[in-house]
């Protein structure tokens, strides 16, 4: 579904990811781990198409099409969806308008066609119910005023609503209690199927707890350093990432 | 970026729909303006001797007078000799149904039907076409609940004691440069009398149309709400798209009475010029409410996205003990417009209150000021204000400015002003587009919930009006 391959970013001018290669396939859930500032959530924005994030080499294919020819709402249209680290107020606009006019301009660019307001409040109302959320968050605008969690909360509601085919969590657990980190894991836990595939990107191992990935990597200096299953994670936990470093010298991989 | 060029030029083409020009008949005075111009033009208007006067004192004082330069506009001079200060449809209708079906079609093009068949449920429109007023709807039935709505030139023959008793008592003859002018060559506009106790049963509206070349559009309108009245009136402008700049200045009076409550709403979409900032309307009005009577309120809410050079500062005078002034504004500026628009609240009854809501967006190459003022005089004990501008810029080029004013002179009073300026955050912008939506849409998007607050204060259909407005005017702001 998602191949990267030998990738190179810079961010305001300084090369951030050097050579990331990485593959996921329908139905995988992936774990990206690794310390801060080994360029996790650079991935993560250089996937959904962040203005100021400059791909100077390798490629990325998404179903086989160069991701990074798209403009992001295109990468959105195509099913990619990126669960923001700190997701953005948008004052004076009203939640269902907002998701409303994000599906159905996904939803136009697929071919498909658009949903009426009836339509969509059904649908909305379903799944604010299925996610457990408060009916009042639809009247509100777009996380304003919101607590962390519930910004976080809202990031898988809304990819809940979007059925996106890539779902890419950046730091999703980032500044959550215990309670509001199970609630997020258990939505995107609900959100697993075969054809989707997941990215949770984190820098503890403890949300793994909850949702537990197929393959786990350790990203450090702008690669992937090392591969295994929900065991890796658990051993990072353990030993810390100079373990790993220790193991895989950074030059091995250059 | 993903547009074309095509694209941007295609939505720039279409981003002025209401700049077509109709084909009519029209009877103009000649150029220039002197004591001959007015007698004409008062003449033509079968005005009485009180009105012709009344007009030429105007004029010997504006002679008197010059054009203000402390706005934050620039604009080139103003030849007071190059405008016909009448231009009129020959035809003249003596009902709905003998008008020209030419200016049918032109209301019906810009979503303004004037026939009884499609007329809009619930509002009542009087249609002033460059000099006069055309047609006026449903004045049978405003007339059985006492309200008279009328053209000015209806009124000054009809009801010419209440209009003698009120003209000018708001915005005097010699107030300011434009007001003076206006008070000289006025045409036609609107005239509202809501009689004591009652509620009006419908919208009024005003739909203003300039349509003739080399024609400066000057109307006034006069509406008095007497004791425990309530009315609201909207006004809608367009003006074809021309390569001159059209004058525009108006003069509009409000005058509450005890207890009633006028709430006065604009869509100015008058031709903006085009992207390089030739042509538009320079648009130079007077708008003033009295809050005459205890217990009054007046509301202005205006939603601003059209006219080369927009200067303007609907006011109120606070004269009733607890009267209440609003002032709610929406002020769009793209390309080379320029906007200098705010209000003044004057404080003059005790126990008042005033409450200012400015929201400013600029993009392109645009200037877009606000500029007011809150006056507290000595007797207006326990006087409140309270102010909040915001101003959002799209883009590099364009600039933003606040200019608040205030003059306390009761310590009881309390007066307070908050402002903010920020662009349209890259990260509101990027968040949006990863959820599918477009780029011109997301913008959009961001600036109509800034506004959320003002559109709130308009009528409902045109609030849904107003945004689709804002959405069209953006066009082009961004890439």
């Amino acid at each position: 579904m998602l191949k990267i391959d030998n990738l190179h970013a810079r961010v305001a001018g300084k090369e951030i990811l050097k050579g990331l290669s990485l593959e996921t396939r329908a139905g995988e859930v992936h774990a990206i781990m690794g310390p801060n500032g080994a360029g996790k959530s650079t991935l993560g924005n250089v996937l959904a198409g962040r203005p100021g994030y400059e791909v100077t080499a390798g490629t990325v294919t998404f179903d086989g099409k160069d991701l990074l020819e798209m403009e992001p709402e295109a990468r959105a249209a195509a099913g990619v969806f990126l669960a923001f680290q700190y997701p953005v107020e948008i004052p004076g606009v009203n939640n269902t308008y907002f998701l409303r006019a994000a599906l159905n301009a996904q939803r136009k660019a697929r071919g498909d066609t658009e949903l009426d307001s009836m339509q969509f409040l059904k649908l909305v109302r379903g799944k604010v119910k299925e996610m457990g959320m408060t009916p009042e968050l639809l009247n509100r605008a777009v996380n304003e005023g919101f607590s962390g969690g519930e910004k976080k909360r809202n990031e898988v509601f809304q990819m809940a609503l979007l059925e996106p085919r890539l779902a890419i969590l950046d730091e999703t657990d980032s500044g959550l209690d215990i309670d509001a980190l199970k609630q997020v894991a258990e939505g995107v836990n609900g959100l697993r199927s075969p054809e989707r595939s997941f990215l949770v990107i984190t820098h503890y191992q403890r949300l793994l707890d909850y949702i537990v990935p197929d393959f786990v990597h350790v990203l450090a200096d702008g690669k992937i350093v090392e591969s295994g299953d929900a065991q890796l994670a658990r051993d990072l936990e353990a030993h810390g990432y100079a373990w790993v470093r220790e193991r895989t010298p950074t030059e091995a991989h250059a | 970026m993903a547009t074309q060029p095509g694209e941007v030029e295609a939505a720039l083409s279409r981003r002025y729909d209401a700049g077509f020009v109709t084909d009519i008949e029209t009877h103009s005075l000649p150029l220039g303006l002197d004591e001959g111009t007015i007698r004409a033009l008062s003449a033509l208007k079968e005005e009485p001797e009180w009105m012709t006067e009344w007009r030429l004192k105007a004029y010997r004082h504006w002679l008197t007078m010059r054009q203000p330069d402390w706005a934050h506009v620039k604009l080139a001079p103003i030849d007071f000799q190059a405008i016909s200060y009448y231009a009129a449809p020959k035809k003249k209708p003596k009902s709905l149904d003998e008008v020209d079906p030419e200016l049918l079609k032109t209301y019906d093009k810009l979503g303004v039907p004037l026939h009884e068949r499609a007329k809009l449920a619930g509002v009542a429109v009087d249609a002033v076409f460059d000099s006069v007023s055309v047609a006026t709807t449903a004045q049978g039935q405003l007339a059985k609940a006492g309200v008279i709505f009328c053209s000015m030139s209806e009124a000054i023959r009809t009801h010419g004691d209440l209009v003698r008793q009120y003209l000018g008592s708001v915005v005097p003859q010699g107030d300011n440069f434009f007001a003076a002018l206006n008070s000289a060559v006025f045409s036609d506009g609107s005239f509202v009398f809501i009689p004591k106790g009652v509620r009006c049963p419908m919208e009024l509206s005003t739909y203003f149309r300039i349509n003739a070349g080399h024609t400066g559009q000057f109307e006034r309108t006069l509406i008095i709400a007497e004791e425990d009245a309530v009315v609201s009136y909207l006004e809608g402008c367009t003006a074809p798209m021309r390569d001159e700049n059209q004058l525009h200045a108006a003069v509009v009076e409000l005058v509450a009475l005890a207890r009633a409550n006028i709430k006065y709403s604009t869509v100015q979409n008058w031709y903006p010029g085009d992207e390089n900032g030739k042509g538009g309307i320079y648009n130079f009005v007077t708008k003033r409410g009295e809050c005459r009577g205890d217990d009054s309120r007046i509301t202005w809410t205006q939603v601003e996205t059209g006219s080369a050079i927009t200067w303007k500062y609907p006011s109120c005078v606070l004269r009733g003990d607890r009267s209440v002034g609003e002032f709610h504004s929406v002020a769009l500026t793209n390309h080379y417009q320029q906007a200098d628009t705010g209000t003044k609240m004057v404080h003059i009854g005790r126990d008042t209150k005033s409450k200012i809501v400015s929201k400013g967006i600029s993009a392109g190459r645009s200037q877009n000021s606000y500029r007011g003022l809150v006056k507290v005089e000595k007797g207006a004990v326990n006087a409140r204000n309270h102010t909040r501008c915001d101003s959002i810029l799209i883009g590099k080029r364009c600039g933003s400015h606040t200019f608040p004013y205030m003059e306390v002179k009761n310590p009881t009073a309390i007066v307070e002003h908050e402002a903010t300026t920020s662009k349209i955050s890259d990260d509101q912008l990027f968040y949006c587009r990863s959820r599918g939506i477009g780029e011109e849409d997301a913008v959009s998007m961001i600036v109509d919930g800034f506004c959320k607050q003002v559109f709130r204060e308009l009528p409902m259909e045109f609030a849904v009006e107003a945004k689709k407005l804002l959405e069209v005017s953006l066009e082009g702001a961004i890439g």
